[in-house]
């Protein structure tokens, strides 16, 4: 790879992070009515990088990581109400009794409830992760999906956290513009560090070392690589911040409810992985360009095709999945791969093309 | 890769539509058209109620705008309503609950359908102070969090089965037993609104000192309860009653029928939903079933005339219907609201506005309707229905019964 | 949960209404899962619109019951309707998943399912459904123990069903062809089977399966255009206990869930019903593993 062209790369990815900061500053400020929408969108962003260490980069296919968001959710309402009020008591009133959090207990609350959700999502990952981490193929897919329905389930029958009555979160004690406000910084934050941190982990050993998994776990594994202890990290990750994302939305969602807004396993659980295919799996900017994609496209459809939304979604999955598996950025390092610092022996991608005709 | 191209046209399509919804939104009232707003239910798992309440909300509008109007300031007005699709999720009900305040400006709202998007859309009304009556939000702890801008026409849901637990202590009394002597099995749906009726239910029962013998919560992807009814079968609770929307009350009313439960007396809700006198004629024979209005019922207004004009007018507009749901029905009364208030105001002031509808005292064909402090209607009954001969007939409460209830129930399996 | 346990002792006889319940249940989840089975086994397609497809069928015989038939009628006719619609699934999607990677077919036919879904829903509503059987309830035990007919005339369709397509396989050409296509489809494919054809057959022979069962679904149960899911899951739970081409093994495993599910609804209650299923996948899964990790050590 000649310097010129490094340089040009490092430029265009420079330029791709300013504007994207850019955008997340002035957004809530030049788009004061969509403040909501584009929270969603961090998100979603969030959503599918999280997916995509597990799914994209170690080959590991989870159908249940928003396990960790609904349970970051309920975690994070137990230590906000329980740090003024009994949870049962609150719970089992079904909205009955009104409790009026003051300013501060409001946001230490939610700091404390974040900060839980955060480290409980990970002790889940740690428990969950070595009981179905010997699954391989579709047993894990399968297996995960069953412990996120499992968990809904669960949640919905466990009535000390309102069983499928649902917990109305604690109201925010200000304005609504600021409201929308801080819950859209939340947002921004929580998956702009998630993007920082997954830069910088992809940049050293550990990408190549889940890499090494996802193309031949059995030779990983001869290498020396202790895979078990890889795969828990790695889905420790995930759910570190899943968890905190699932706090935030649960707060700005007001009320939380088991199967639909906690758990939403076939809606939310599924789009993160249609999202990172979208956009291209096991890269980093593939999750977010697919999260973009993906929010700007359902928000405007959903406007145009009403009652059709959902089957136009699923065919988007299908045509994404079945004709276009590679995403978009894959099918851009195929068409310019020099762009992107891929060094092209013409034998040797004449030689994978022919490999891949092959294979289909 | 040719396979690229539609994509890619989807990508410029999405981006040109993503610009024409940035276009200039429209206001509350414009020109002479009052918009009101409603995310309501079109898709997914409520839309079928959702639809009903669209048409409830449709007819009103109709009935007022053809009699010239709503009068504001010396100025005749029509109103328009703007939906939304919620898909039945609370959490896009509040986004869309927050679009049509900020993005369109709406400031009157109409309430979605079911307790649980409404106590999704509600933080978000009352934060943006703008009122909304709501038609379809029955959930008791809708009314307790202090709200200001959130008002109901319809019954709370903890009145929903109350008048049935009243039945039941009546009939042990008459029967020369004690209330407290009663026994309940109790089937609710887990879900925000069948826990709401049941925890109606558990009050007035302690009330009573009934004793309560079964307590099963029904999956939300309800297809059995079988294991249930053996329990009901063993326990002979004098008492049963059941709530989860219309696929509860037509699996309850199927297996009754398949596991001969001869408990005396069975309330369940959403019987008319389901229609269970068609589909199980004769097995559905003296089910209790609540209701928050019934076209035989003698309210009237001048705007529908009385509740059975309602009815038939409803019918000649929308094809299909072999009966008015009361869903259809309050929603038309909540239009009406609007109306009255709007013309008691006789400003677009929000404040004036929010103060004239806390001050409604109207009557209805949907029955009277006067809001406590809290904002629930504390006016009008529910009323309980008792199939008899494949007929709803009131039975309870006494002022409005037309009919007898008949006690042990009897069902032709 | 231990009232309701020494109930059961009390009354010996709940039992047998629960076992039996649960049983003529379970015959017909095990009908599904054998397709499913059947599916994975010679495609290695993971079909998570195998319940959807159940859904469809229900909603076959319920139109026939609205239009003045009796909807045991729409068996014959739904396996044939839904035959050529899972042959088209098979050319326009599945045809292009076979050979990929097994997360491919999960989420294609995930895909599917949604589309089922809502266009079901658009069509019919959310509301549930049913069709009547006008069959007459057996009384057991002096009247204890009930028993709807159309439970056990589903019992003996589905033994009938599995019977005919165990016959199918074991002496027509086709069936042959899919029992070599499953044990090796390169040397099939050598033999001059024509792998692609059998493939389309066998996922037709799936839905047609599905369609079945789920006439009889609707007969027994109440159907909506949203139940598909949990007969996926049950028929996930099923097969893997069970494993594949291991028919006698479906069947128990089938008829173990219903039961299972009927005694957890009674003695946890009716809240988890729902959560024994997925939780017995869940366990079935890490038996799985553990049996996978004996298997390891033994290698190694």
């Amino acid at each position: 790879m000649t310097v010129a062209r490094k340089r040009r790369i490092s430029h265009a990815a420079l330029l791709g992070h300013a504007a994207i900061l850019v955008f997340g500053l002035v957004a809530p400020f030049v788009f004061p009515n969509y403040t909501f929408q584009i929270a969603m969108l961090w998100i979603m962003i969030l959503f599918a990088l999280t997916w995509d260490i597990m799914g994209g980069q170690m080959g590991y296919n989870s159908l249940g990581n928003i396990l960790f968001f609904g349970a970051g959710m309920y975690i994070s309402a137990v230590v906000q109400i329980g740090l003024v009020y009994d949870v049962a008591a609150y719970t089992s009133a079904f909205g009955g009794v009104k409790v009026d959090f003051t300013t501060a207990q409001y946001f230490t609350g939610i700091a404390l409830g974040i900060v839980a959700a955060a480290i409980f999502c990970t002790l889940i990952a740690v428990i969950f992760g070595s009981m179905v981490f010997g699954l391989r193929g579709p047993y894990f897919a399968i297996g995960t999906l069953g412990v996120a329905l499992a968990a809904g389930e669960l949640v919905g029958g466990w009535d000390y956290v309102g069983g499928g009555g649902g917990i109305s979160m604690p109201v925010y004690p200000g304005e609504p513009e600021s409201r929308s406000l801080f819950f859209y910084s939340l947002c921004f934050v929580s998956a702009i560090t998630t993007f920082g941190f997954l830069k910088w982990l992809y940049s050293g050993r550990f990408q190549t070392t889940i890499n090494a998994i996802r193309d031949d776990e059995e030779k990983a594994e001869a290498m020396g690589i202790r895979t078990t202890r890889y795969k828990v990290v790695a889905w420790s990750i995930a759910a570190f911040f899943l968890g905190i994302s699932g706090a935030i939305f649960g707060n700005m969602a007001g009320f939380i409810e088991p199967l639909e807004v906690a758990f939403p396993t076939v809606t939310f659980g599924i789009f993160m992985v249609v999202m990172s295919l979208l956009g291209g799996k096991g890269t980093l900017w593939g999750p977010v360009l697919g999260a973009t994609l993906f929010h700007v496209i359902k928000e405007v459809t959903w406007t145009y095709l009403l009652g059709w939304q959902w089957v136009a979604l699923g065919a988007i999955i299908i045509v994404n999945v079945v004709f276009f598996q590679q995403g978009i950025l894959g099918w851009a390092q195929d068409k310019w791969p020099e762009f992107f610092g891929i060094v092209v022996d013409d034998k040797l991608s004449a030689k994978g093309a022919a490999a891949r005709e092959a294979a289909e | 890769m040719s396979f690229m191209k539609p994509i890619c046209a989807a990508a410029a399509m999405a981006a040109s539509l993503s610009l024409g919804l940035a276009a200039p939104a429209s206001a509350k009232v414009e020109g002479d058209t009052i918009i009101l707003g409603s995310a309501i239910s079109l898709t997914g798992k409520y839309s079928t109620n959702g639809i009903h309440a669209q048409n409830g909300y449709e007819l009103a509008v109709k009935q007022i705008n053809d009699a010239g109007g709503v009068m504001v300031g010396g100025k005749s007005y029509k109103f328009k309503v703007v939906y939304y699709d919620d898909e039945s999720t609370p959490a896009r009900g509040a986004q869309l609950a927050e679009r049509l305040i900020k993005q369109d400006g709406v400031k009157f709202l109409l309430g979605p359908y079911s307790s649980g998007l409404t106590k999704a859309i509600a933080p978000v009304t009352e934060k943006y102070k703008i009122p909304m009556i709501e038609a379809e939000g029955a959930s008791r702890s809708l009314f307790t969090q202090g709200y200001k801008y959130l008002f109901a026409v319809l019954s709370t849901s903890e009145q929903y089965l109350a008048s049935a637990i009243a039945l039941a202590a009546e009939v042990a009394e008459k029967n020369g037993k004690k209330a407290s002597d009663v026994r309940i099995a109790m089937a609710f749906e887990n879900d925000p609104f069948s826990l709401d009726v049941r925890a109606g239910v558990v009050d007035d029962a302690a009330k009573f000192g009934m004793q309560i013998v079964i307590d099963d919560k029904l999956p939300r992807d309800l297809s059995d309860m079988s294991a249930t009814l053996t329990k009901v079968k063993a326990l002979k609770p004098d008492l049963l009653v059941i709530s989860g929307h219309s696929k509860g009350a037509a699996t309850a009313a199927r297996q009754l029928k398949e596991m001969r439960i001869d408990t005396p007396m069975v309330a369940m809700t959403h019987c008319e939903a389901a229609q269970v006198t068609a589909k199980f004629e004769g097995a559905s024979e003296g089910l209790l079933c609540p209701t928050q209005w019934a076209e035989t019922l003698s309210y009237k207004d001048g705007y529908f005339g009385t509740a059975a004009e309602y009815d038939a007018l409803f019918k000649k507009t929308f094809e299909g219907y072999k009966s008015v749901p009361y869903q259809s029905a309050q929603a038309s009364a909540a239009v009406l609201v609007w109306k009255d208030a709007l013309e008691r105001a006789d400003s677009f002031d929000i404040g004036k506005v929010r103060d004239a509808i806390a001050a409604t005292e109207m009557d209805t064909f949907y029955g009277k309707i006067k809001f406590s402090p809290q904002g629930n209607n504390v006016a009008k009954p529910m009323v309980l229905r008792q199939i008899q001969g494949g007929k709803y007939n009131v039975v309870a409460p006494s002022k409005w019964a037309s009919h007898e209830a008949v006690h042990p129930r009897n069902p032709k399996y | 949960m231990w009232d309701n346990i020494s109930l059961l002792g009390i009354a010996p006889l709940l039992n047998v209404q629960l076992l039996l319940d649960g049983i003529l249940i379970g015959a017909i989840f095990a009908l599904a899962a054998y397709g499913l089975a059947l599916v994975w086994g010679v495609t290695n397609v993971k079909n998570l619109a195998q319940g959807d497809f159940v859904i469809m069928g229900g909603y076959i015989a319920y139109v026939f019951s609205t239009l003045g038939f009796h909807p045991i009628l729409a068996l014959p006719v739904a396996a044939v309707l839904m035959f050529g619609f899972g042959w088209l699934v098979y050319r326009l999607i599945i045809a292009h998943v076979i050979g990929r990677d097994l997360f491919t077919s999960l989420l294609a036919t995930f895909g599917l399912a949604l589309v089922i879904q809502q266009v079901l829903n658009l069509i019919f509503g959310p509301d549930v459904q049913t069709a009547e059987s006008g069959f007459d309830i057996l009384f057991l035990f002096g009247g204890q123990v009930t028993l709807a007919e159309i439970k056990l005339v589903s019992l003996i369709l589905a033994g009938t069903l599995a019977a005919l397509i165990v016959i199918f396989m074991k002496t027509s050409r086709m069936g042959q062809a899919i029992r070599a296509t499953a044990q090796n489809a390169r040397a099939a494919k050598i033999m001059g089977i024509d792998t692609d054809q059998v493939y389309a057959f066998t996922f037709a022979l799936n839905a047609a399966i599905c369609g079945a069962a789920g006439v009889l679904i609707s007969m027994i149960w109440v159907i909506q255009p949203f139940f598909g899911i949990s007969y996926s899951i049950r028929s996930f739970v099923i097969v893997t206990a069970a494993g594949l081409g291991n028919l006698p093994g479906v069947i128990i495993a089938g008829l173990g869930l219903g039961a299972a599910e009927q005694f957890s609804g009674f003695v946890l209650g009716a809240e988890f019903q729902q959560a024994t299923v997925v939780g017995l996948l869940v366990l079935v899964l890490i038996f799985r593993q553990l049996q996978m990790r004996r298997h390891r050590k033994v290698v190694a």
